[in-house]
């Protein structure tokens, strides 16, 4: 029996998370966006929802730039819901394709 | 390869290209298409995979990851995920609970150990993303810009699906089944992610609700604690976290189903590059693919000296009947000889040993389906940027 403790103790080792919610964590993000005009509107619209490597990994040297993140953010505002005021579009339109349209 | 040749052939370079904000010695790659730069990093449980996105977490694997075998290792496994509300510390394995309702004459309500219970089955299958290698496409499109490795072959341990629904009783005009998962929207308009499988097609038996990968239990960014497994279809039907099973009487209606992961309704799958499709109708199996993974683009072989040349096929699941090699931009064949088989839905390896003149190689791979589809020469093309399956190249120089 002496190997009764320590076979317990390393039950309770193996089995730590059996009783309640399993963590897991994500690193801090680090991804930032390069400055521009409009940078405050775009983080407080974009950020809630992701990081910005959403943003800056899409391809860029678009024939018409404004026409293609013209149809990122309407789908953003349409398809996905998020809380754009209509006024802003522009705006953040505006910093997409100064910012990441080449 | 070398461990020191396969890191200069995939590209990798202290960072610094990709900005201050980086870690300090973090390294990165260069995918082959313009603005393809990411950053390696490893996120608990995981080595360091190729960094599309950190919320929601986004993660490739490096191609020389398939070359260590056939079963992709489940701390080098892709990540896909659509919206960044995850549930990292809200899942108790002792309360969880997976929900059948609906059309059923029996809701159910099983814990994870009456999961394990039931009779397990074991599959080996690939999970592919519907956009993998979506940046190679031209002219590009919008979405996650991935190279060619949102994809990976594990062996998955569960219980078939119809047997859950089996045991909760499907009533008579049932059509389809809905999944629903613990991870969600940040905004509130947001559509949950939800996807709907036809009714015959989740009776199959294949389909799966897996708990265990490679023998081991899912990692948590693979869908820890229950995941469904559809073999040949699309990772966009293998809802991670799922939890609710929902027999319809009528068409999911979920935005995931009816807007986004639709493909043109045409045999080609395809559209005018720039215009949009007249008809579209819900993604389903990969089409036939295969690459070339003990090389990389711009690698170096000894001249005269025997290469061999090493790699993965696969389909939507009626299982890989040939693999060729040209090493002439196409011009003429080889038959490789084809490895182990461990099933229609799993990676089949295949191997061409050459002894290679003096000179540069255009090295382009084609495999042939039991089905007869074989891989186009050209891209089609379609809005989405998914289901890429033409023949890929990788060019190789052989020097003295």
């Amino acid at each position: 029996m002496r190997c009764a403790v320590p076979l317990l103790a390393l039950l309770a080792v193996a089995a730590p998370a059996l009783a309640a919610p399993r963590t897991y964590e994500l690193p801090d993000e680090t991804a930032a966006l390069a400055p521009g005009p409009n940078l405050d509107l775009v983080q407080g619209n974009c950020a809630g929802c992701h990081s910005f490597e959403y943003i800056s990994t899409q391809p860029r040297h678009w024939p018409d730039v404004r026409a293609f993140w013209t149809s990122e953010v309407v789908k953003m505002k349409k398809a996905y819901g998020a809380p754009i005021k209509d006024a802003d579009v522009t705006k953040i339109v505006e910093y997409l394709s100064v910012t990441y349209g080449r | 390869m070398t461990e020191i040749g396969r890191r200069a052939a995939l590209g990798i370079a202290a960072a610094g290209a990709l900005g201050a904000l980086q870690p300090a010695r973090a390294e990165s790659v260069n995918l082959p298409f313009a603005n393809g730069g990411r950053p390696l990093v490893a996120y608990p449980g995981k080595r360091a995979l190729i960094r599309l996105t950190s919320r929601p977490p986004q993660f490739e694997t490096p191609m020389a990851v398939f070359d260590e075998g056939l079963i992709t290792p489940n701390d080098a496994f892709y990540v896909r995920y659509h919206l960044a509300g995850l549930p990292l510390d809200s899942i108790d394995p002792d309360t969880f609970r997976l929900q059948v309702k609906g059309e059923v004459n029996r809701p159910l309500s099983l814990a994870l150990d009456e999961i394990r219970a039931m009779p397990a089955q074991e599959i080996v299958a690939v999970s592919q993303c519907s956009g993998n290698g979506r940046g190679f496409f031209e002219p590009r499109v919008a979405g996650g810009q991935a190279g060619n490795g949102l994809m990976g072959n594990a062996r998955w341990r569960g219980v078939p699906l119809r047997a859950v629904l089996d045991r909760a009783g499907v009533k008579a005009g049932a059509v389809q089944v809905q999944f629903d998962a613990l991870d969600g929207p940040v905004a509130e308009g947001t559509p949950d992610f939800a996807k709907a499988l036809d009714l015959d097609l989740a009776r199959s038996g294949e389909v799966m609700l897996a708990y265990a990968m490679n023998g081991e239990e899912l990692p948590f960014l693979n869908g820890w604690p229950l995941r469904l497994v559809v073999p040949g279809y699309f990772g966009t039907y293998w809802v991670k976290h799922v939890n609710e099973v929902t027999v319809l009487d009528r068409p999911s209606s979920t935005f995931w189903m009816t807007t986004a992961y639709r493909i043109p309704d045409n045999d080609c799958t395809c559209v005018t590059p720039g215009t949009a499709p007249a008809r579209t109708r819900p993604i389903g199996p990969f089409k036939v693919r295969s690459f070339l993974t003990s090389h990389a683009d711009g690698d170096q072989v000894s001249a005269g000296r025997l290469t061999t040349l090493r790699g993965i096929a696969f389909d939507g699941g009626s299982g890989i009947k040939a693999v060729q090699v040209s090493g002439d931009g196409g011009g003429t064949w080889r038959d490789a000889a084809l490895g182990e088989d461990l099933g229609r839905h799993s990676f089949r390896g295949w191997e061409l040993p050459l002894r290679l003149a003096s000179g540069s190689y255009a090295v382009k791979v084609r495999a042939t389906a039991n089905s007869g589809e074989t891989q186009p020469a050209e891209q089609p093309w379609n809005p989405a940027g998914y289901m890429r399956n033409v023949i890929e190249t990788v060019n190789i120089k052989a020097v003295r």
